[in-house]
């Protein structure tokens, strides 16, 4: 085998800033995901006139192409055609965050729906208020069933965040490759990615699986 | 909040007028009418599908009614006069009726993500505006009525079922209904705790002036509890009587027939 401890050793500081911006990417793409799902659920759910069917079109919309295609479209066309410019960082995490938010809010209104109608009946019975039904009695039973399909997806989404080489986020796979460009060596910094991506994916899969035994699945 | 004075349509608790219930192409009540007067305990008894369940659903505002009203307390529950005219009542409308109304279910359905204590002063505190005190001071009242004052800081799911149906109960009175509907509150129940549940109704029925719908099985209960049972078969009332006529005398065959298939199956 022809693997060279030095240049694995070089290529470390360079990872670690990648490193950095893979979990950033992931933790604020994952909120962004978690918040913008919830609400998209609770429109669908709801059936909040006008925005429901757009609610309904977008995520179809996004579920139906490519990520990759999203973050050039919003990244090269939508943000000069709005006037903005937001720093690649900051557009990866919206794209990463909009994209998911299209999943999760499936997952949420799974979960929604999992809430027994007799509970909604007993809230009707006793006259408590419909804002009150939905923040006291529905989504703390739903949102607990739906956290280990939500880390499933934040999972996923750590693993998606490379493609984001198309607008120039260097994430930890993009910042190997870029040790690779200056040392001409690809395989100690591609392995020692990928060696970081098993080191929390696997870990991170094995706490999803250990949640869902513990509340159940949708 | 002063209500406008309006004259009493009857001095009937509960009138169904004519009431008809449909789902779908299937008829569950057709021109169904019955008076319950305040402080009465009435039974319906009838075989699974004949619509008890439904009259109770109608009632709590589960359902909607497809024809004829049903008036509460002297008013309509879901139709409202205007101009002259019965229409259908509004979301406020039917808010202000629904407080007057409580319903025990047969799954009991309580959050299982709050406490007992919780359970019961929530519609309180939620829909009433009482004060969290007052509405945990009367839980505990109540919660001592159930026989349960022990499971304040319990969840549901830490409980039997016969306790959790008398946390339901608790929870139902804790809004002072007027009206308590019962629907099948035993059937979900080991045997060994219906009793425990239905002494606690009885109690209550005999302590207060609550008026009583209730659906069961349990004949003896009935018989025990109720000021009138109806016998319902196919969406109507097919025999209205006192207890102790309806479960020795029975005027319709039909009646018999089905106490005598009630025996059987206990036996």
């Amino acid at each position: 085998m022809d693997w060279d401890w030095q240049n694995a050793i070089n290529a470390l500081p360079l990872l670690a800033e990648g490193i950095l911006v893979t979990v950033e990417l992931t933790v604020l793409g994952s909120l962004l995901a978690y918040v913008l799902g919830l609400v998209f659920a609770l429109i669908r759910q709801l059936r909040v006139p006008v925005l429901n069917q757009a609610v309904y079109l977008f995520v179809e919309g996004v579920r139906s192409t490519p990520l990759l295609i999203q973050v050039f479209v919003f990244f090269y066309l939508l943000q000069p055609a709005l006037g903005i410019r937001l720093s690649a960082f900051v557009t990866g995490v919206i794209a990463l965050g909009v994209h998911y938010a299209t999943y999760t809010s499936e997952v949420y209104r799974a979960g929604i729906e999992a809430v027994p109608k007799g509970q909604w009946e007993a809230a009707r019975a006793l006259s408590i208020p419909r804002m009150r039904v939905w923040t006291g009695i529905i989504l703390p039973q739903a949102v607990p069933r739906v956290l280990p399909a939500l880390g499933n997806y934040t999972i996923s989404m750590f693993k998606e965040t490379p493609l984001l080489l198309a607008i120039g986020v260097v994430d930890v796979l993009n910042s190997a490759k870029e040790v690779g460009a200056e040392t001409f060596r690809v395989i100690e910094p591609y392995t020692l990615a990928g060696v970081f991506f098993l080191l929390v994916s696997y870990p991170a899969s094995i706490l999803v699986r250990r949640l869902e035994r513990r509340v159940g699945t949708v | 909040m002063s209500e406008p004075y309006r004259t009493p349509l009857t001095s009937a608790m509960i009138q169904f007028d004519d009431v008809v219930k449909k789902f779908g192409d299937h008829v569950v009540l057709s021109d169904l009418s019955f008076t319950v007067k305040p402080g009465e305990f009435v039974t319906l008894i009838g075989p699974s599908g004949s619509g008890k369940t439904t009259i109770l659903r109608l009632l709590m505002t589960l359902e909607t009614v497809d024809g004829g009203t049903i008036q509460v307390g002297g008013e309509y529950l879901s139709h409202e006069e205007r101009d002259g005219r019965l229409v259908t009542a509004d979301e406020k409308h039917l808010r202000r009726m629904r407080k007057r109304i409580g319903m025990v279910f047969q799954q009991f359905n309580l959050f299982p993500n709050m406490k007992v204590l919780q359970n019961i002063t929530e519609a309180p505190v939620r829909a009433l505006g009482l004060s969290k005190a007052e509405a945990e001071q009367r839980a505990r009242e109540l919660l001592d009525m159930v026989g349960l004052s022990d499971k304040v800081d319990a969840h549901p799911m830490q409980l039997s079922g016969g306790q959790q149906q008398r946390v339901a109960i608790a929870r139902a009175l804790a809004m002072r209904p007027e009206i308590l509907l019962l629907d099948e509150v035993t059937s979900a129940l080991d045997p060994e705790l219906v009793a425990g549940v239905l002494n606690v109704l009885k109690q209550i029925a005999e302590t207060t002036d609550i008026t009583f719908l209730c659906v069961t099985h349990e004949m003896q209960f009935a018989q025990d509890v109720s000021d009138r049972v109806m016998m319902f078969d196919q969406g109507r009332v097919i025999e209205d009587a006192a207890p102790e006529k309806l479960f020795t005398q029975p005027e319709q065959e039909r009646t018999r027939a089905f106490l005598q298939a009630v025996i059987d199956r206990s036996a």
